[in-house]
C-alpha cells in the first residue's frame, strides 16, 4: 500500500514529489516500478495472473484426461484422485475441461483487450488531434455504438459465429468495448494538442500522423496500459456472460462461461460442476483488476478515470 | 435551456432510430425463423411455411427492407408486430416492461445511494480498515459476473431456508402463483421474491459507485477550496461534507450514464436466473427462438433506456454544477 | 503595538519516496498588530509550508516541530476543535489561486456568509447582509447582485477580492497572504495590494505577506525575511535589506532583477545553478554551490542567522561582517557577462531588412458557452487589427495583460496560415500566398520558445530527439543531426553528454535552455519568445535573459518577445508595442515609450509595476485602473480603453464625446513613437 498521505493537503504535489525523487536519482520507470512493488496486493495479483497462465497452458499435461475424452466409468463423480475436479454427466473430466476453458477465456480476454485499446487509441487520438469533421464523424460513430446495446447486438450476431473461428467473436467483442476509452483518449488528445511541445512540433512542420505517433500516444501510454489491463477483465466477463447464454464461445470449444452455464443447471446438487470454473473466473478477473489498479496508482497516484465495462 | 434539451433529445432520437434500424437488419439477417418450422413431423409444405411466415412478417424470402418497412409502419401506430407464436409483441411488452423497470429503478437508486455512502466513508477514512475492507469487497464483487452472483445467492438462500426450516427467501419468479390471502400477505410475498434478485443487481452497483465516489472524493480532498473552508474555521468533517461531498458528487452524474448499460446487461442475467418474466429474459428466449420482432423491440427498449439515462445524467450534471448552466 | 503571533524554531518535514523532505528547517519570526512582514523566497523555499503550519492545515503526515504562539497561546498540538476556533477568527488566510480556493458550487455570497456565521451567532439574513457589506468594502461593484454569482463568473482579481473579504470577515488579528497576487496581472495586482491595505486598516491586523516578488515587498512590507532551502537566510527592516543586503543570496536576487527604473542596459548578475533539493541536504550552507564567496567553512557548517552591525538586521552567512565592512554590492560578488551587439544591429533601422511585417491582423472566433449544452453566444475579437514590423537583429517587446490577444497574435504568425483578415509577411513572403512546400521552407526561419519549459518539452523523448525533431522533419541527414545536437547543447551552455537524458532530469533553467536550443536548431532568422522567463524562479531568470542576449548578438537573431513583465521587456527589447483588447495602442523605441508614455494605459501599466526599491516605491504615485479588462467579445464603442481611462474620466464636458464615438488611430508622438489616444499629453510634457 502506498504511503498514507492525508488528503486534506496542499500536497507536495505529484510533480514536486517526482522531481525530488528524480533529484535523488530515480528514473520515472524505476519510480513506477517501485510504487507498484510497494502495493503488495497488486504484486500478489500479478503473481496469481502468471500462475493462472501457467496453469492454463501447462496444467493439462499433468492430467491423463483430455478435455474431449469421456470416462465411461465415472458419471457425475465428485472430485477424487483420478478426476481431480470430478466428472460431468457424460463422464468428461472437469479438471481438463476447466483448464481448457480457462485457456480460452484468458486468450479471448487478452486479445479482445488489445484490440479494443488499440482501436480506442487510434480513433480517440485522431478525433482529438484533427478535430473538425474527422472528430465529428468519429465521435458520432462512438455515440451510436454507445447507444447500441453491445451485449444485445453480440447476442443477435451469435448465430453467425456458430461453426466459425472464435477469433471473429474476439473481434466483435472488442468492436463493442472500445468507445468509452476512445472518449477518454480523445479528451486527453485535445488537451495534449494544446500542450506546448505539440505546438512546437507543429510549428516546426512535423506532419500530423508523426505528432500523433511520437508525441500524443507515448504521452498517454500509462492510460493505455492501465486501460488494456482492465479491459482484459472486462472482456473475460463479457465473454463468459455471452457464453453463459450460449451466445459466445460455441461447442465443441469450451470457455469458463459455457462450463458455468452447464454446471449451474445442477448447481444445487453437484456444485463441483461449476465451482472450480467459477472460482477460477473470479480469481482471474480479480487478479487483472488488482493489477490494473496497482498500475494506475503507480503511474499516476492522483488519477481517477471514468471507466465502464461492457 | 429547454431548447438545448430539445435539441439533445432530437439528436438522441436519431441515434435510437439508427440503433433500431441496425438492430432490425442484423436480427433479420442472422436469425432464422424458418428453421422453427423445418424438420417438423409431419413436415409442413413450403407454401404453408411461407404463408405462416408472411403472416408474422418474418419471411426471409421477402426482402429485408420490405419487412422492415412493414414493421416500422406498425411501430408508428404502436404495433410492434407479432412473436413467433403469433401473439402481439406490444401486449407481451406491456406485461414485461414493469417487471424490468422495477428491477432497474430500485437497482440504480439503492445502488447509487449506498455506493456513494460507502465511497465517501472509504475516502474519509482512507487506509483505515473499513476502507481496505470495502475496497477488497468491491473488487471481488466487480470481478464476479452477475450470473455467478445470482447462482451463489440462490445457493445461499437455499442453505438459509434449510437452516431455518422456513421458506424465508424465494428465488423463483416474482411472486408465488395462485397465492391467496390478504393484501399484506401478497405484498410480503412480492418482497420475499424481490430481495435476492435486487441484491444480485445492487451489490454490483454499490461496488461500482463506491469505487468512483471514493476516487472523486479523494480528488476533492486534496483541493484548495477544502483548505479554504478549513481556514475559515470550519471543522474538518463539516468541511468534508458541506464542501467536499457536494463537489465530489458532480462526476457521479457522468458515471451514471456510463454505468447504466452495465446495469441493463446485469438485469438480463438476473431475470433469466430468477425466472422473472422481464424484458431481458424475453430477449434471451427470443434469440433462441429466432423471434426477430421481439428481439428488435427489446433492442429499441434498451436503446431508449440508455438514452433516458444519458438525459438524466446531463440534467443531474447541470443541476449539480453551476459551471455548466447557462444563465 | 503588541506582539500577536510568534513563531519560533518551526520545522516541517514530509515523508517522500526518496526520503524525508525537510521543507522548513528552523524558522522564527514574530509580528505585531498593524505590522507587515514580508517573507520572500523561491518555490520550494518553505515559505508557503510554514504558513500552513501556522494555520495547522498541513497534512497529518507532516511532522511539525517548534512553537507557534498566538497571543501567547501555543497552537501546535491543538486539536481540530480548538484550532477551528482560531482559524478564520484570530488568524485568517488569503490563498494564491482564488479560482481553486473557492468552492465552485456555492455562490460567493454564501461562502463569505459562511465565514461570518461559523464564528458569530447570527441569523442567516444577517450573515448574508454582512457578506454584501464585505464585498462592498473590497471594491466589488453592485455587491448585492454579485453576491449571488458563482466563483467561475468572477474574474481572477474579483475572486481574490472575495478571498480577502472572507479573510477579514471576523476582524482577525493576523492575515496571512500566500502569494496573493501571483496569478494576477500587474494592474490587478496593484488593485489587490490596495485592497489588502484597506483590509489592514479596517481590521488593524498584522499581515504576513508571502511572495517571490521582491518588488511587491519593497512597497508593502515593514520588515522582510528571505528564505532559502527551508530556512531564513536574512531578515531585517525593509530598507536595511534592500539597501544593505548581507547574504550573497539576497545580493544575487537583487542584482538579477531587471529594473523598470534602469536607465541604461546593464547586464544582469546571473545566479548560476538552482535551489537544492530538500531531500538529503548535505551539511553546510545550502547556498554553497551557487555562492561565489564560498570558503571552506561554508561546506562544513551551516551559518546561523546572526546579527549584523544592526542587531535587528540578521544574516546567515559566515562572511557577513566582511560583506558589511567592504560594502559589497551584487556586481562585486557576481561577475556579470559582457554582451555585445550583432553587426547587423549596429546599422540604422531603416537600412535593415524587415523579417516580419504584420498588417491589420485580425483573428475572430465564435464564443461558445456551456459544457453540456453548447451554443454560440457571440464573436470573440481576440486580435482586432494589429500592425507591427520587426527588422533584422532587432527585438520587439509585445506587452499587455492576459486576455489582450498577445498569444493569439503569435499563434497566427506561427501557423503561417491565412488570417481572418490582414496580412502576415515573413521575410518578404505573404503567408496567405504560400503553397505547402514554401510554407515548410519558411518554417525553418521562424521558431518559438514557450513560457513553461516543462510543458514545451515532450517528457517521453530524450533531449537529443527533441532537438533533432525539426532537423529530421526538414530532411537533415542523421550524422549531421547528431553533430548539430552537440553544437546546440554547447551553444546554450549545456554539454553534448546531456543529449541522452530526459527533460525531467533537468532544472527549470536548464529546460528553458533546451527549449531555446530547439528553437535555434534550424538556424532561424526570427525567434518568437512567448514569456520565456515568467515560469522560471526569480534567481534563474537572469541567466536565461543573459543567454538570450548573448545568442542575439552572436547569431544576429531578431526576437519577438512577448511578455507581461515590463521590467524584462525594458531590459531586453529595442522597441516595444503595448496591446490592449486586441489592438496595439502604443509602440515605439523602448526609451521613448517607457520614459514618456503617451497612452494612459501604458502609463497605468508602468506605474503598476513594483520596483524593488523601498524608498522609490513608497514615493510613487500609482495610476490605479478601474475594474477589469473588458471581454474581447464585448468591446466598447469608440476608444476601447475608455471605460477604465483615468484621462477620459477627467476630461471636461464636451471633449469625451470623441472618445465615445471615434476609435483613435495610432499617431506619431515623436521619433519612433506612436500612440492611439485622442488626447495625448501635450508635447511640452514630453
Amino acid at each position: 500500500m502506498a504511503i498514507p498521505t492525508d488528503p486534506i493537503l496542499f500536497d507536495l504535489d505529484e510533480a514536486a514529489a517526482l522531481e525530488s525523487a528524480e533529484a535523488a536519482g530515480l528514473s520515472r520507470g524505476r519510480l513506477v516500478l517501485r510504487r507498484f512493488l510497494r502495493r503488495r496486493l497488486s504484486v500478489a495479483g500479478l503473481a496469481v495472473l502468471v500462475f493462472l497462465f501457467v496453469l492454463a497452458f501447462l496444467g493439462p499435461y499433468l492430467s491423463k484426461w483430455d478435455y474431449r475424452s469421456h470416462d465411461f466409468n465415472a458419471f457425475l463423480e465428485p472430485p477424487s484422485w483420478s478426476h481431480w475436479f470430478g466428472t460431468s454427466q457424460i463422464g468428461e473430466d472437469v479438471y481438463a475441461q476447466t483448464l481448457r476453458g480457462l485457456q480460452k477465456s484468458l486468450i479471448i480476454g487478452l486479445l479482445a483487450a488489445l484490440f479494443s485499446t488499440g482501436l480506442a487509441a487510434v480513433v480517440g487520438a485522431s478525433a482529438g488531434y484533427y478535430g473538425g469533421w474527422v472528430e465529428r464523424v468519429l465521435m458520432w460513430v462512438v455515440d451510436l455504438l454507445l447507444v447500441l446495446p453491445g451485449f444485445l447486438i453480440l447476442a443477435i450476431l451469435s448465430p453467425t459465429f456458430r461453426g466459425r473461428t472464435w477469433l471473429l467473436f474476439v473481434i466483435l467483442l472488442a468492436g463493442f468495448s472500445w468507445m468509452i476509452t476512445a472518449r477518454v483518449v480523445r479528451g486527453l488528445s485535445i488537451s495534449l494538442r494544446e500542450r506546448e511541445f505539440v505546438q512546437a512540433a507543429r510549428f516546426m512542420g512535423v506532419p500530423s500522423w508523426q505528432i500523433i505517433l511520437r508525441h500524443l500516444l507515448p504521452n498517454m501510454s500509462s492510460l493505455l496500459i492501465i486501460d488494456a489491463t482492465i479491459n482484459v477483465g472486462g472482456a473475460i466477463l463479457a465473454e463468459t456472460g455471452l457464453s453463459y447464454f450460449g451466445f459466445g464461445v460455441q461447442p465443441p470449444d469450451v470457455s469458463l462461461g459455457t462450463l458455468i452455464a452447464d454446471g449451474t443447471r445442477s448447481a444445487l446438487t453437484f456444485p463441483w460442476l461449476f465451482l472450480f470454473a467459477g472460482g477460477l473466473l473470479i480469481t482471474a478477473v480479480l487478479a487483472v483488476s488488482v493489477v490494473g489498479d496497482g498500475l494506475r496508482d503507480a503511474f499516476d497516484p492522483n488519477a481517477a478515470s471514468p471507466r465502464g465495462r461492457l | 435551456m429547454a431548447r438545448f434539451l430539445l435539441r439533445r433529445l432530437l439528436n438522441y432520437a436519431v441515434l435510437v432510430a439508427l440503433a433500431t434500424t441496425l438492430g432490425y437488419f442484423l436480427a433479420g439477417t442472422t436469425l432464422h425463423p424458418r428453421s422453427n418450422y423445418e424438420g417438423r413431423n409431419p413436415p409442413l409444405s413450403a407454401a404453408s411455411i411461407n404463408r405462416q411466415l408472411d403472416d408474422l412478417n418474418l419471411n426471409d424470402h421477402t426482402p429485408i427492407a420490405k419487412r422492415f418497412g412493414r414493421w416500422l409502419g406498425g411501430v408508428v401506430h404502436g404495433d410492434f408486430g407479432k412473436t413467433v407464436t403469433g401473439d402481439s409483441v406490444t401486449a407481451e411488452m406491456g406485461r414485461r416492461i414493469g417487471v424490468s423497470l422495477r428491477l432497474l429503478v430500485i437497482g440504480s437508486f439503492l445502488g447509487g445511494l449506498l455506493g456513494v455512502g460507502v465511497g465517501v466513508l472509504g475516502a474519509v477514512r482512507q487506509y483505515h480498515f473499513s476502507d481496505h475492507a470495502s475496497a477488497v469487497l468491491s473488487f471481488v464483487i466487480l470481478s464476479t459476473p452477475v450470473f455467478l452472483v445470482a447462482v451463489l445467492l440462490k445457493l445461499a438462500a437455499l442453505n438459509l431456508n434449510q437452516l431455518t426450516g422456513v421458506q424465508l427467501l424465494d428465488y423463483t419468479g416474482e411472486y408465488t402463483p395462485g397465492l391467496s390471502g390478504g393484501g399484506a400477505h401478497l405484498v410480503l410475498d412480492r418482497v420475499r421474491h424481490l430481495i435476492l434478485p435486487t441484491l444480485s443487481i445492487v451489490l454490483g452497483q454499490i461496488a461500482f459507485y463506491s469505487r468512483y465516489q471514493r476516487n472523486a472524493m479523494l480528488d476533492v480532498l486534496g483541493s484548495d477550496f477544502l483548505r479554504t473552508a478549513q481556514a475559515k474555521g470550519l471543522r474538518r468533517n463539516h468541511a468534508l461534507i458541506k464542501h467536499g461531498l457536494r463537489t465530489a458528487l458532480i462526476p457521479m452524474a457522468t458515471f451514471f450514464a456510463y454505468n447504466f448499460g452495465l446495469l441493463v446487461t446485469g438485469a438480463t442475467f438476473t431475470e433469466k436466473i430468477f425466472g422473472w418474466h422481464g424484458m431481458g429474459e424475453w430477449f434471451v428466449d427470443s434469440v433462441t427462438t429466432n423471434d426477430v420482432n421481439a428481439v428488435v423491440t427489446v433492442t429499441l427498449f434498451v436503446a431508449v433506456l440508455v438514452l433516458i439515462a444519458g438525459m438524466l445524467s446531463d440534467l443531474a450534471y447541470a443541476a449539480l454544477d453551476p459551471r455548466v448552466r447557462i444563465r | 503595538m503588541s506582539e500577536v503571533l510568534a513563531v519560533s524554531e518551526l520545522t516541517v518535514s514530509f515523508p517522500s519516496e526518496a526520503g524525508p523532505v525537510r521543507a522548513v528547517r528552523g524558522m522564527s519570526y514574530s509580528v505585531s498588530s498593524g505590522e507587515v512582514l514580508g517573507i520572500v523566497g523561491e518555490s520550494g523555499s518553505g515559505k508557503s509550508v510554514s504558513a500552513l503550519a501556522v494555520m495547522g492545515l498541513l497534512p497529518r503526515t507532516a511532522r511539525v516541530g517548534g512553537s507557534v504562539r498566538f497571543h501567547g497561546r501555543e497552537l501546535l498540538g491543538l486539536g481540530d476543535r480548538e484550532l477551528s476556533a482560531v482559524r478564520g477568527k484570530g488568524i485568517s488566510m488569503v490563498f494564491q489561486d482564488p479560482l481553486s480556493a473557492l468552492t465552485p458550487v456555492y455562490t460567493v455570497g454564501d461562502q463569505i456568509a459562511e465565514a461570518v456565521s461559523i464564528h458569530t451567532d447570527v441569523s442567516k439574513n444577517e450573515a448574508a447582509r454582512r457578506a454584501v457589506e464585505l464585498l462592498e468594502l473590497v471594491g466589488i461593484p453592485e455587491p448585492a447582485i454579485r453576491a449571488r454569482a458563482f466563483p467561475h463568473e468572477f474574474s481572477g482579481g474579483m475572486r481574490q477580492r472575495v478571498m480577502i473579504a472572507m479573510a477579514m470577515a471576523n476582524d482577525p488579528d493576523v492575515i496571512i497572504a500566500d502569494e496573493p497576487t501571483t496569478a494576477l496581472d500587474v494592474t490587478i495586482q496593484a488593485q489587490i495590494l490596495e485592497v489588502l491595505g484597506t483590509a489592514q486598516e479596517a481590521t488593524g491586523a498584522a499581515i504576513v505577506m508571502i511572495t517571490h516578488d521582491l518588488g511587491v515587498v519593497a512597497g508593502f512590507a515593514d520588515r522582510v525575511m528571505v528564505m532559502y532551502a527551508g530556512r531564513p537566510v536574512e531578515a531585517g527592516g525593509v530598507d536595511d535589506l534592500f539597501y544593505r543586503p548581507r547574504m550573497p543570496y539576497t545580493l544575487g536576487l537583487l542584482g538579477s532583477l531587471p529594473r523598470l527604473d534602469a536607465t541604461e542596459r546593464e547586464p544582469l548578475t546571473p545566479l548560476e545553478g538552482s535551489p537544492p533539493s530538500l531531500v538529503g541536504l548535505p551539511s553546510g550552507c545550502p547556498f554553497v554551490p551557487r555562492c561565489p564567496m564560498r570558503i571552506d567553512v561554508c561546506s562544513d557548517t551551516e551559518p546561523p542567522l546572526a546579527p549584523t552591525a544592526d542587531p535587528r538586521h540578521t544574516a546567515a552567512c559566515h562572511r557577513r561582517t566582511e560583506i558589511e565592512a567592504r560594502e559589497l554590492g551584487p556586481a562585486d560578488i557576481f561577475p556579470a557577462p559582457l554582451v555585445g551587439a550583432a553587426a547587423v544591429a549596429r546599422l540604422p533601422r531603416e537600412s535593415r531588412q524587415p523579417v516580419l511585417e504584420v498588417r491589420d491582423l485580425e483573428r475572430h472566433y465564435p464564443l461558445m458557452k456551456g459544457v453540456v449544452f453548447r451554443r454560440q453566444v457571440g464573436t470573440v475579437r481576440a486580435v482586432d487589427g494589429v500592425s507591427f514590423d520587426i527588422r533584422e537583429g532587432e527585438t520587439l517587446g509585445l506587452v499587455g495583460e492576459s486576455g489582450c490577444g498577445k498569444t493569439t497574435t503569435i499563434v497566427q504568425i506561427l501557423t503561417l496560415a491565412r488570417p481572418t483578415a490582414g496580412t502576415v509577411v515573413v521575410l518578404g513572403r505573404d503567408s496567405a500566398r504560400l503553397d505547402r512546400g514554401e510554407r515548410r521552407a519558411l518554417r525553418r526561419n521562424l521558431s518559438v520558445v514557450f513560457q513553461d519549459p516543462l510543458a514545451s518539452l515532450d517528457p517521453r523523448l530524450p533531449v537529443g530527439d527533441i532537438l533533432s525533431e525539426g532537423l529530421r522533419t526538414h530532411g537533415v541527414p542523421k550524422q549531421r543531426r547528431n553533430r548539430r545536437v552537440g553544437e546546440l547543447l554547447r551553444l546554450v551552455g549545456l554539454g553534448p553528454e546531456h543529449a541522452s537524458r530526459y527533460p525531467q532530469d533537468f532544472s527549470g533553467g536548464q529546460r528553458q535552455r533546451i527549449a531555446i536550443a530547439r528553437a535555434l536548431a534550424l538556424e532561424p532568422r526570427l525567434v518568437v519568445l512567448d514569456e520565456p522567463v515568467s515560469a522560471l524562479d526569480v534567481s534563474i531568470r537572469a541567466g536565461v535573459i543573459n543567454l538570450l542576449e548573448e545568442l542575439r548578438a552572436r547569431l544576429g537573431l531578431a526576437y519577438l518577445f512577448v511578455a507581461h513583465d515590463l521590467s524584462v521587456v525594458r531590459h531586453i527589447a529595442d522597441r516595444v508595442a503595448v496591446m490592449y483588447l486586441g489592438r496595439i495602442i502604443e509602440s515605439g523605441a523602448v526609451s521613448a515609450v517607457f520614459d514618456t508614455p503617451a497612452h494612459p494605459y501604458t502609463e497605468a501599466l508602468l506605474s503598476a509595476i513594483p520596483i524593488p526599491d523601498p524608498r522609490r516605491e513608497r514615493a510613487r504615485r500609482r495610476v490605479l485602473l478601474e475594474g477589469d479588462l473588458p471581454s474581447p467579445f464585448d468591446i466598447p464603442s469608440g476608444c476601447r480603453f475608455r471605460a477604465r481611462c483615468p484621462r477620459y474620466a477627467a476630461l471636461p464636458g464636451g471633449l469625451g464625446a470623441r472618445c465615445r464615438e471615434e476609435e483613435p488611430v495610432r499617431l506619431p508622438q515623436g521619433a519612433d513613437h506612436d500612440a492611439a489616444c485622442h488626447y495625448p499629453p501635450a508635447p511640452a510634457a514630453i
